[in-house]
């Protein structure tokens, strides 16, 4: 903006961010002594590399009728089928699609979902507390009620909510088209308040500080000081529920869809596959349902003991 | 203690006259009832017919007085589904979920205390570590994954447990029941731990946590110095004190077991209203899901609101100190 040189004492020149300063400083060095977050972060990679990379990986394209074939129907895994010889990993569902493709394929689903649903929340969530907070008065009294009764709720209930009204607005022809849509709707709009809660607790905090106080008397705008001063430093908190929420997400979204009311069958997810699964439990073909259940499993646990490090990691109280 | 339940109250009030205000616009606005009643061959009498019966062609306001009317006296129309009345319906669905819920906030309560103190006591115990791994994968693990492990173990390839429905009820003409009869019990018992686990995890990691806080404090090294026995200063002392957080979570944890029934009873076809409330989402049955609505804002918020004049009640702290009644 100026050409002025920067005359502010050594320590508030070119102060790095928090993040950053955590990030060079204890962060790391707490990741590689913590054996549990290592191997959390490596089963989040490989399973994520896993659901990007799936049309490369996967060796039967599950979507395409053409490639399938019904002889191949409830193939055990690893080994060949009677009648046609192949071979599938992790066996065959009863269409004879492969079901470690159906994984493959429907952990893209579950992580795009809970990603997109958790980024809608968080960016409601923080924008709301920002606000709340930093305008005070009757917008906060407003947001604040409302997550209070939202809270009074329990997500999922929410969540299921969301869906159905909004399956009865769609007409019924468009309902599959939309249905992953409605569930990042449902998910994100379900799970604001705690990112709300969090953002405005920390901005009210930061808000009295000396920084802020100066930005203002500087003459920075209102947007200015809450976007560009006070949010990067209300950030730590927010990560730290973003990757639970991830997590909730994830295990969100496979609970509407196991319940029948989220991704159609057209577009399974880990849920959709788990109810498909259950249905052919009885009659002994476990691997319909145990490989996605196990994927699912390890994919929500993973990110839960990554969120909980992290909130260790990130919290300087517990740093003894 | 008196403007703090004025305050509780109203706050109440104003969660149901919103969740009101919800359930009314979803049966204002949402899907029309008439192409979900009736078939393909309909006549433009029948629909008129239908409409007329269900009061659809009045105009905005006559429509949401009555349903105000109407709800405030349980009654909810008739079932875009069932085409019988909503409310007929859940009286008939409830004492399935109530009893479900009743066991497993039981065995939520009972195990998830009992094991949060054997841990917190035993810190260092392998069995107690054990129990914390454990507990760890029972947070990660979604309840309807946990019902659906159980049915394949338990019912299907170890036979003992039915995997679905309440088995024999017994009708008592206002409310039937499952407990009087043994396959009622036996079809029991699996629900119950899938809707448990979860809670029963909580409640022990949080029993743990407390337990391990009060044990550090003075009061309980005071205790041993004055050579109580452990027994009594883990029982009698430490847990004492431990119990109001446990209280709270406890209370509005009741409210998420109700809400969480809807995954196990659709796992186990348990034939409760949750059950009605995801059949409802899925053929877009507006009245039973207004209804259900209602009815389970009205058992949160009134949960909630004992729970926090309870919480009042017990910690005689919070009333010298109004502002951390309210600190949550």
């Amino acid at each position: 903006m100026t050409d002025t040189p920067d005359h502010r004492p050594p320590e508030m020149q070119a102060r790095p961010s928090r993040l950053r300063r955590a990030w060079e400083s204890d962060f790391i060095y707490s990741f590689t002594r913590s054996p549990v977050a290592m191997v959390s972060a490596f089963v989040v990679v490989v399973l994520v590399l896993g659901a990007v990379f799936a049309p490369l990986i996967a060796p039967y394209d599950p979507f395409n009728p053409a490639s399938l074939n019904l002889m191949n129907g409830f193939t055990p895994p690893g080994t060949a089928n009677q009648f046609t010889g192949d071979v599938f990993v992790m066996g065959s569902d009863d269409q004879g699609r492969d079901v470690f493709s159906t994984i493959l394929y429907g952990m893209r689903i579950s992580l795009f979902v809970g990603f997109a649903a958790v980024l809608l929340a968080m960016t409601i969530g923080v924008t709301l507390g920002l606000i709340a907070a930093y305008v005070g008065g009757w917008v906060e009294t407003i947001i604040m009620r409302i997550a209070d009764v939202q809270l009074t709720f329990p997500a999922i209930l929410v969540a299921m909510l969301i869906f159905g009204i909004a399956q009865g607005i769609t007409p019924p022809e468009y309902r599959d088209q939309v249905a992953i849509w409605v569930l990042i709707l449902a998910i994100g709009l379900s799970d604001w308040v705690q990112f709300a809660r969090v953002v405005r607790g920390a901005t009210l905090v930061e808000k009295n500080r000396e920084y802020v106080q100066a930005a203002r008397l500087v003459g920075r705008s209102g947007n200015a000081i809450m976007l560009r001063h006070i949010l990067p430093n209300v950030l730590n908190p927010v990560l730290v529920i973003a990757t639970i929420s991830l997590a909730l997400a994830i295990i969100a979204e496979a609970t509407l869809s196991f319940l029948g009311v989220g991704a159609p069958p057209t577009k399974p997810s880990l849920g959709t596959l788990i109810r498909i699964g259950q249905e052919f439990m009885f009659s002994g073909e476990w691997w319909i349902l145990i490989f996605p259940s196990a994927t699912l499993l390890a994919l929500a646990l993973s990110i839960n003991l990554l969120g909980d490090w992290l909130r260790d990691a990130l919290n300087p109280k517990l740093r003894a | 203690m008196l403007a703090f339940t004025i305050r509780r109250v109203g706050q109440s009030i104003l969660v149901l006259l919103v969740t009101g205000f919800v359930a009314f616009s979803m049966f204002t606005y949402v899907g029309d009832p008439i192409d979900n009643m009736l078939g393909q061959e309909r006549t433009q009498a029948d629909i008129e017919r239908l409409r007329d019966q269900l009061g659809l062609d009045q105009p905005f306001f006559v429509q949401y007085w009555n349903f105000l009317k109407e709800a405030a006296q349980g009654n909810f129309g008739l079932s875009y589904r069932q085409g019988r009345p909503v409310g007929e319906i859940l009286v008939e669905r409830l004492p399935a979920t109530l009893e479900l819920a009743f066991v497993s906030g039981l065995m939520a309560l009972i195990g998830g205390i009992g094991l949060g103190i054997f841990t917190a006591i035993r810190k260092s115990g392998a069995l107690s570590s054990s129990i914390m791994a454990l507990s760890l994968i029972g947070v990660s693990l979604p309840t309807f994954l946990i019902g659906v492990l159980l049915i394949y173990i338990f019912a299907v390839e170890l036979g003992w447990l039915p995997s679905f429905g309440r088995g024999q009820v017994v009708d008592l003409g206002f409310w039937t029941t499952g407990f009087l009869t043994v396959s009622g019990l036996k079809a029991l018992i699996l629900p119950a731990i899938t809707l448990g686990l979860y809670q029963m995890t909580l409640i022990m990691r949080l029993v743990r946590t407390e337990m391990l806080e009060v044990l550090r404090t003075d009061y309980i090294r005071f205790a041993r110095a004055r050579g109580l026995r452990e027994r009594a200063i883990n029982f009698r002392h430490a847990l004492k004190n431990t119990l109001v957080p446990v209280i709270t979570v406890t209370g509005l944890q009741l409210g998420s077991i109700i809400a969480f029934a809807i995954i196990t009873e659709t796992v186990f076809q348990w034939p409760g209203v949750g059950l009605l409330f995801i059949n409802a989402i899925q053929f877009v049955d507006i009245p039973v899901m207004a209804a259900y609505l209602m009815m389970i804002s009205v058992m949160f918020v009134g949960i909630n609101l004992i729970v926090d004049l309870l919480y009042f009640a017990i910690d005689p702290r919070l009333r010298v100190d109004r502002s951390a009644a309210k600190g949550h």
